[in-house]
């Protein structure tokens, strides 16, 4: 299968502070690939590496264009919708004012509309919520509502931040099974970091495993989730 | 009771530059978290500019909407030149850059156009209505600045670009994830502030003619509309700022210790007042945030 993103010798740095020492992972087209480590191993930098809102080097390309020099507006412009840490809500602005903000580089006000309602479909709550004030969202609706701004770009890869942090394990069982329709049924691909380990390795094709910065293994999410030492020692279950 | 009238529409006038001084002043905030001291010079310089089209000769209605575009042209400019070199600098050198600006904007106007005080003509003529209750120019005033607030709670409201710019000003970050050109927004209300600024201007040179120190006070009207109203709340802004008229106002005609002389410590009372009682403002808003 063709990739989608591809990811080489990839540095991230805060000031002198090195926190990635050269990173090789790969997500497929129409695949998900995950990102598993402890806190601090760099999973969070990874992903805002990517989309260049920290210094990086090393190659980026995504549908093989190398996208490691361009601006964060540039990169979501070409299909790239990220998740952040802490969700990124507009906390004053309205749930449905949040979502339009998804759309804001795209033009069909129709096709806008259309994906407005299929983002209500996939996510019930936050019709019922649409004129309410997003910071007063609770902390599981904050989170479908980040997916779903996410999902107004018509994103071709979407990258997730710990989209479990913080939730019931019901509501992350729900949550991941929208994501895997949303993969499916739009073709969507996807990179998820995440520390809960068990419930992404369901998701995911393929796994990365991240430690103080470096790949310390990777391969097919089951090959993985098989292996105990790895289990053991990195993800804690 | 006429003399009340009076006054109150005076009032509501007035209170309507200054709405749009402190709404020019918060849109500011509310982008880059610093106060524009030199928001006033700005206004003065654009009045400036109407003054000196009118004086060649060109006719006034093509006068303002020159002047409103130029206005917004040097806003831009302002942000990208100056002010976005700054970045995330501390405090004090924003504080220092716009008493700078304060200062250059201030003698570039003295230098082209001296320092004589000149009568501006009003847009809309001599004369009043209702037994002279009410002059032209107060009715124009009134009718000119609440058109133009309207079309910016629109525009706020409905537009996909006013909608971009709430987005950025609140949340950078966000808003840059959902391709969103920041730095373009912050440039962008740069420009209207200063063309918001620029109607301000004219509307008011007519009353307090035009040298350029006219707008000192009346930018200090405005921060404290700004600050009575809020400086998180445009519409606590525009609020504020006519308030700030009317008691401004009232309390120059009604209580004799105050008079015409000490109506301007009347600005500062308020915003000590309000910064010491109910720091937020009026319609401030602590951001309810769950986690």
């Amino acid at each position: 299968m063709s990739m989608l993103l591809e990811v080489t010798g990839l540095h991230a740095s805060y000031g002198d502070f090195r926190v990635l020492h050269g990173l090789d992972f790969t997500v497929e087209k129409g695949g998900i690939s995950t990102l598993l480590g402890a806190n601090g191993a760099g999973k969070t930098t990874t992903l805002r590496a990517l989309c260049g809102m920290i210094k990086r080097t090393g190659t980026i390309r995504f549908e093989g264009n190398d996208i490691s020099g361009k601006a964060t507006e540039d990169i979501v412009r070409l299909g790239v919708a990220h998740v952040p840490e802490g969700r990124g809500t507009f906390t004053g602005l309205t749930t449905e004012e949040n979502l339009q903000c998804g759309a804001m580089t795209r033009r069909s006000r129709a096709e806008i509309a259309r994906d407005l309602e299929q983002a209500y479909h996939w996510f019930p709550r936050l019709r019922e919520r649409r004129n309410q004030q997003a910071g007063t969202l609770s902390g599981g609706e904050q989170q479908m509502l980040a997916i779903a701004r996410a999902l107004m770009l018509r994103p071709r890869l979407m990258l997730l931040d710990e989209p479990s942090f913080g939730l019931a394990p019901l509501i992350v069982q729900e949550m991941f099974s929208i994501l895997r329709k949303v993969n499916q049924e739009e073709q969507v691909s996807m990179l998820i970091v995440e520390q809960n380990a068990g419930v992404v390795l369901e998701l995911a094709d393929n796994a990365f495993v991240l430690e103080t910065g470096d790949i310390v293994m990777s391969g097919t999410a089951a090959e993985v989730r098989d292996n105990e030492t790895i289990r053991a020692a990195y993800l804690g279950y | 009771m006429e003399l009340l009238a009076q006054q109150l529409i005076t009032g509501i006038a007035t209170g309507g530059i200054y709405a749009c001084m402190a709404l020019a002043v918060v849109m500011i905030y509310q982008a880059i978290h610093h106060l524009n001291f030199a928001q006033g010079e700005m206004a003065m310089f654009s009045t400036f500019i109407a003054w000196q089209m009118l004086a060649w000769g060109v006719p006034y209605w093509l006068v303002i909407p020159l002047t409103v575009a130029l206005s917004f042209v040097g806003g831009v400019a302002i942000e990208r030149l100056v002010i976005r070199p700054l970045g995330d600098a501390p405090v004090l050198s924003h504080i220092v850059v716009f008493i700078g600006l304060f200062a250059i904007i201030n003698s570039l106007a003295g230098f082209i156009w001296d320092f004589t005080i000149k009568p501006f003509p009003s847009p809309f003529g001599e004369g009043s209505q209702f037994g002279g209750l009410i002059s032209n120019h107060q009715i124009g005033m009134i009718a000119v600045t609440m058109a133009v607030l309207v079309m910016l709670f629109l525009f706020f409201q409905y537009t996909r670009v006013g909608l971009a710019m709430r987005a950025a000003a609140e949340n950078p970050a966000s808003a840059r994830l959902v391709g969103i050109r920041v730095g373009w927004m912050i440039a962008l209300g740069w420009g209207m502030a200063s063309a918001i600024g620029a109607i301000a201007g004219i509307l008011i040179a007519p009353i307090v003619f035009l040298e350029p120190n006219m707008m000192l006070s009346i930018l200090l009207y405005g921060f404290a509309g700004a600050v009575l109203g809020g400086l998180t709340s445009p519409t606590g802004a525009v609020f504020g700022g006519f308030m700030v008229g009317i008691i401004e106002n009232l309390a120059g005609t009604y209580i004799p210790e105050i008079g015409g002389e000490l109506k301007l410590p009347i600005a500062l009372f308020l915003i000590v007042t309000v910064l010491v009682f109910k720091p937020t403002g009026l319609f401030g808003r602590t951001v309810v945030q769950r986690v």
